[in-house]
């Protein structure tokens, strides 16, 4: 029941998705091209998930504990350091440069492009990236 | 390229983003990032975390096959730049998400609606980051 509701809470998120525009990489480099071809739409999906999600994540709280059990995992982490600041500018780079981020390529899968599978294969390639920088330089980049 | 302004179609999708988020939240208790879900299926911690994560995916992945079912046609998805750009965006993406521990699910969506300080940091970061991307691409270099 648990994993048919994962399913189903999946198909959802990539239904808004796909109807949001968000999973089309013209789409997206457009919402940022404000000197040439701007199309503010992505400002509107920001809009309509943030406002389902302010409220829907008060409401969800109320309870003790999610319907299947377990507890709710929220980070609760506050520590403003380099890692987040730099990974985080370097997300936008890679986002800028193509236009796909992981939430929007996932669903894309299901169009069955080329490029999509391309994209992903490459960002798990970003991860392992990641696991070998922190066996070089721990201090830096390790969690 | 230009792409049409869809404010009403984005507003609606981005609820249905929110939709999924918070219904990930209410029964696994569980953030929606996109980064996070992938990243357990590279690196599996164990086979229950696993389960929810892969029926998640296969949810959204249903998502455009579902679309095309009921509308007829798939969603739009247009590759702006050449496939050496999409892997090199892919290797970055993946490397900064995992690094600054979200994207534009995780932090944009999840973090900005608890109000998370370093979701409040992370995002203007990588929208910044984007958006001089896709100048320096775009108008700098041409393109």
């Amino acid at each position: 029941m648990k994993l048919i509701f994962a399913l189903f809470t999946g198909l959802v998120f990539g239904i808004g998705m796909a109807f949001s525009g968000m999973m089309d990489p013209a789409k997206v480099l457009n919402f940022f091209d404000v000197a040439g071809t701007w199309d503010p739409s992505l400002a509107f999906v920001m809009g309509g998930a943030l406002l389902v999600t302010f409220f829907g994540y008060k409401l969800v709280w109320r309870r003790n504990a999610p319907l299947f059990g377990g507890r709710f995992h929220v980070p609760s982490g506050t520590v403003i350091d380099a890692k987040l600041i730099g990974g985080s500018a370097l997300f936008g780079i890679g986002w800028g440069i193509a236009g796909f981020c992981p939430g929007g390529a996932i669903p894309a899968l299901g169009t069955g492009r080329w490029e999509v599978v391309l994209f992903l294969i490459a960002v798990v390639g970003g991860f392992y990236l990641r696991r070998l920088l922190a066996s070089v330089a721990p201090a830096q980049v390790k969690q | 390229m230009e792409t049409a302004f869809t404010p009403f179609a984005s507003f609606g999708g981005g609820m249905g983003i929110g939709l999924g988020t918070v219904l990930l939240m209410l029964g696994l208790g569980r953030i929606f990032g996109a980064t996070g879900i992938m990243s357990g299926l590279v690196f599996v911690e164990n086979r229950d975390e696993l389960a929810w994560r892969v029926a998640l995916v296969i949810g959204m992945v249903m998502a455009p096959g579902l679309i095309f079912v009921v509308t007829g046609t798939m969603p739009a998805l247009t590759v702006t730049v050449s496939p050496v750009m999409v892997v090199i965006s892919g290797v970055i993406v993946g490397l900064g998400a995992s690094l600054g521990s979200g994207c534009t699910s995780g932090h944009g969506v999840c973090g900005l609606s608890r109000l998370s300080v370093r979701s409040i940091v992370a995002v203007p970061t990588f929208m910044a980051t984007a958006a001089i991307t896709v100048f320096v691409m775009r108008h700098v270099f041409g393109g």
